[in-house]
């Protein structure tokens, strides 16, 4: 059992009571967000003080779980591309047309160096804007998606 | 007045607004509640928020007092939340790309509030929109940086034409280059010519019983020699014109890049790696250059041939020319299609060789933590990784490229047989002569070999523009902190320093916000705070090394951004957090920011940061070797270095990051004592984190996760009991146990 109890307030915000008092607008962030994601998530103080270490996302009780794994789909913003429907260049500067697991979007990739690799297998794209995109394994992309990222790799 | 909306929701929009409701901002989203992609809109009028979704659901929250947006960002997505005093009413997230408008949308809800408890008519917020996509303006900016980008796309193909750029200025030289090409290649062509009548009017009457005429023999022969005479010495007027010219045109190439890579920003080198760009302005613009100066020439000497040739046999025999043309059109389709491969091929190469180099670049400097941790197998198994990646690459691209010139090989073989056979049909049937036969062989075999050194240019052609296209990469990257077109010129400042409401990000992540400060001509302030909580980040601001993403800073009453940047920096001293000498003499070090400084000059300012003793207990004093990156000095000593460098340019504002952070205490007390030197009359900014060092600091900041949290002097702050208060506290009870622990 945890040694907390979290709620969310009429802000939206999530409350964290512990031995220690009551913090307003906590907020849960993963530790490795590409390469485990379920496993260490800090549950962090407006400070950005530790509060709470959640070794094993599995561990918690349901309420606290869901509240959370909501949390951070509000906060965590790092679509997944599934599928590239087309790329408007052999080079940087293009447009990037992409499905994601948030639905479909477009975006510019300023130069080649905005595609950078962060563990051997997940890729990360920097669009324009500072968003950022992963790509799991590239080996498990579509026919057509791997050749489009081909181009660039 | 406010843009236009977007036309997906002007139609809707029209029929939910009420008469005579006027539209003050808008913003149209581009993420739901759960982030997902999807549009959605959000209107501010006279009256009311209006938003309305991608499903056709529309809420609306008339105006009343107690209403209040606040906006937020967070890894690339920004929030708008609307609020009453008691809940959350209401939340919209859109991309950072849309940051400027929701940011005027909550400053014109805040105008539209103050109005209101003025007893004010609301007035509709003024917008720039940017000319290339209609989104609103960063203040300041001609171009959204998105439509930055657009313009400064580069041609994917025929990159290699924009190298004209360079070559224009030699168009003279070129041009008698070229001429000397064609005269050459002319000149190659008339000794299989000259076969034709020594086998049809000497060789073959000859056989026939006619005995050979000596006059005509030593005609011909002779204009054999002179054809190749000729050949040799337009030959050499060709390449040697050629060469020299190529190799200047790499060398404005490599210069202009690297002068244009130093007019970047900081922000550009900080998403590069250095063995990248070394590669690139080192390996790449030597490729091209080679490129320029053997293989373009070659193509362009075999093109010329191989048009003469086929006119010339067109000449003697249409028939016989056409066979022998036979196998062109194949060669040119296979080389289109191969090319684009090739092209893509040889970019990964070029990039993968970065990798390799940037493994260099990465560890030699390094080269101390690798052997401390003991971690040189790993290295070599790194750099044996970038190697293999290398080779994977290579491989495939010699996949394609090995199949490729055999091919071209047979093509011209096969190309060969059929020409024998058809001249042979041709003689039997008495339309040529023996020697027509002959004169065709002789042609071809030259035709058929330029084809396939020819198709060798492919490969060379396409590794030159990949590498054409890493410079122009570099090249079409505009400056993050551009030089203004109409500049203020500061001269010598008088050091008054403004920021107001300034903002900045590093990529998506937000690093400072609603940062205010005035510093008074002559003031030194203390920058105080936590690791991290963005001291050398607004430090950086100042020294416009990056721009502010919201907000100015005025220097003297004047934007930064409206002074030429070197000659605002020549006002500014700096001594960074981590000193860095260049490979070179103490002197030169010192005079760095100031070349022709005498000698007496770089001492006094030796001296005045204490650094003198230690200098001339160097093995040549100031003419002693720095090492590269200053290896050869400790750190304290570096940094003394660096305080001398910043000295020696009397500059009107100061930035000390960190300047006595790696020295002993006495040496400490040696550099405040070289400081206070440094300080007087000049506008200081001091950051520290020994609070005891910035004593004599006439006010100091506290910072605090990108904020400024309080301002003032020490003894009021320490009243205050309140950042500060805590800071110094944390360090007081440290030095206490430190110093419990000594005795
Ligand atoms: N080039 C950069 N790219 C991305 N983030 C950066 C960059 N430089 C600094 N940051 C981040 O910005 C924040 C502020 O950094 P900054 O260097 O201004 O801190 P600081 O107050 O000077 O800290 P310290 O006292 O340790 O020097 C830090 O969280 C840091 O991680
Ligand atoms: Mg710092």
């Amino acid at each position: 059992m945890p040694e907390f109890e979290l709620a969310r307030n009429a802000f939206g915000r999530l409350v964290l009571k512990n031995d220690e008092g009551v913090h307003e607008g906590v907020a849960p962030v993963r530790a490795f967000p590409v390469t485990a994601p379920g496993e260490g998530v800090a549950l962090m103080s407006a400070q950005g003080r530790e509060l709470a270490w959640i070794a094993s996302m599995g561990a918690l009780p349901d309420t606290t779980r869901i509240l959370l794994e909501e949390a951070l789909r509000e906060r965590e913003f790092m679509p997944e591309i599934l599928r590239l429907v087309s790329v408007s260049g052999y080079a940087a500067p293009c447009e990037w047309k992409v499905e994601t697991d948030r639905g479909d979007t477009a975006f510019t990739l300023k130069s080649e160096d905005d595609i950078r690799r962060i563990s051997p297998s997940a890729l990360i794209l920097t669009d324009s804007h500072g968003v950022n995109f992963l790509i799991k394994n590239p080996v498990d992309l579509d026919r057509h998606s791997k050749k489009l990222l081909g181009r660039f790799l | 007045m406010t843009a236009p909306l977007p036309e997906f929701w002007q139609a809707e929009t029209q029929t939910r607004l009420a008469p005579g409701e006027a539209v003050l901002a808008w913003l149209e989203t581009d993420l739901d509640a759960q982030l997902r992609f999807s549009r959605g809109l959000l209107l501010l009028t006279d009256r009311r928020l209006l938003a309305g979704d991608a499903n056709g659901t529309w809420r609306d929250w008339p105006w009343r007092q107690g209403l209040k947006i606040e906006r937020r960002d967070h890894a690339g997505v920004g929030h708008l939340e609307l609020t009453d005093a008691a809940s959350l009413l209401a939340a919209w997230h859109y991309t950072l790309g849309l940051d400027e408008s929701a940011r005027r949308l909550a400053q014109c809800f805040l105008e539209r509030n103050a109005a209101s408890s003025e007893g004010r008519e609301p007035e509709p917020c003024a917008v720039e929109n940017c000319p290339g996509c209609g989104l609103p303006l960063p203040a300041g900016h001609a171009l959204c940086s998105a439509c930055t980008l657009e313009a400064n796309r580069p041609p994917s193909t025929w990159t290699l034409l924009r190298l004209w750029r360079f070559a224009r200025p030699y168009r003279n030289q070129l041009l008698v280059g070229f001429l000397l090409t064609l005269a050459s290649t002319a000149a190659t062509l008339v000794p299989p010519y000259l076969t034709m009548p020594l086998m049809d009017d000497v060789l073959i009457p000859f056989q026939n019983g006619t005995p050979i005429d000596p006059g005509r023999v030593k005609l011909y022969l002779g204009g054999l020699l002179a054809a190749a005479l000729a050949a040799w010495a337009l030959g050499w007027g060709k390449t040697y014109i050629l060469a020299r010219v190529s190799e200047r045109i790499g060398a404005d190439l490599r210069i202009t890049t690297y002068q244009h890579l130093q007019s970047l920003s900081l922000e550009y080198f900080g998403g590069k790696r250095t063995g990248d760009l070394v590669a690139r302005i080192g390996s790449e613009t030597d490729r091209i250059n080679v490129f320029l100066s053997l293989h373009l020439l070659d193509f362009a000497t075999d093109l010329l041939m191989i048009g003469m040739t086929a006119a010339i046999l067109l000449s003697i025999n249409p028939w016989l020319a056409l066979v022998t043309l036979l196998p062109l059109p194949f060669i040119t389709w296979m080389i289109h299609v191969v090319r684009d491969r090739l092209r893509h091929g040889f970019e990964q190469a070029d990039r993968v060789w970065s990798e390799i180099t940037s493994v260099l670049t990465d560890t030699i400097p390094g080269i101390r933590v690798v052997k401390a941790f003991a971690q040189e197998k790993r290295e070599v198994k790194r750099f044996s990784d970038a190697n293999a990646h290398n080779l994977a690459v290579n491989d495939r691209v010699n996949t394609v490229w090995s199949l490729f010139a055999p091919s071209v090989t047979l093509l011209t073989e096969i190309g060969l047989l059929v020409v024998w056979m058809f001249g042979i049909w041709q003689v039997s049937q008495k339309e040529i002569t023996v020697g027509v036969l002959a004169a065709f062989l002789a042609y071809i075999s030259r035709f058929y070999g330029r084809l396939d050194s020819m198709s060798r240019i492919v490969s060379v052609t396409q590794k030159a523009a990949a590498g054409a296209k890493r410079i122009f990469d570099i090249l079409d990257q505009a400056s993050s902190v551009p030089e203004t077109a109409k500049p203020i010129h500061p001269g010598r400042i008088e050091g008054a320093i403004a920021v107001k409401n300034a903002g900045f990000r590093y990529g998506n992540r937000t690093v400072l916000s609603g940062i205010d400060l005035s510093i008074a001509p002559g003031e030194m302030i203390g920058l105080v705070g936590q690791s991290g909580s963005g001291k050398s980040t607004l430090v950086n601001l100042i020294c416009r090394f990056y721009d502010v993403a919201q907000g100015s800073i005025l220097v003297d009453g004047a934007d930064i951004r409206s002074f030429p940047i070197g000659e605002y920096r020549r006002n500014i001293g700096l001594v960074l957090q981590e000193p860095f000498l260049f490979f070179g003499t103490i002197a030169e070090n010192i005079a760095y920011g100031r070349p022709d400084a005498s000698r007496e000059d770089i001492v006094a300012a030796a001296r005045a940061a204490h650094a003198h003793e230690f200098i001339l207990r160097l093995p040549h004093g100031y003419d002693s070797l720095a090492g590269e990156r200053g290896q050869a000095l400790s750190g304290g000593e570096r940094q003394r270095i660096s305080i001398a460098r910043a000295l020696l340019i009397d500059p009107r504002i100061l930035i000390l990051d960190e300047a006595t952070s790696s020295v002993d205490t006495e040496t400490e007390l040696e550099i405040q004592a070289a400081l206070e030197n440094l300080v007087r009359g000049r506008t200081t900014i001091a950051i520290a984190h020994r609070l005891s060092t910035l004593r004599r600091a006439d006010r100091l900041v506290v910072m605090e996760r990108g904020k400024i949290v309080e301002v003032g002097r020490h003894d009021d702050l320490l009243e205050k009991q309140g950042a500060y208060y805590r800071l110094y506290q944390a360090q007081t009870k440290q030095m206490e146990g430190g110093e419990g622990e000594d005795a």
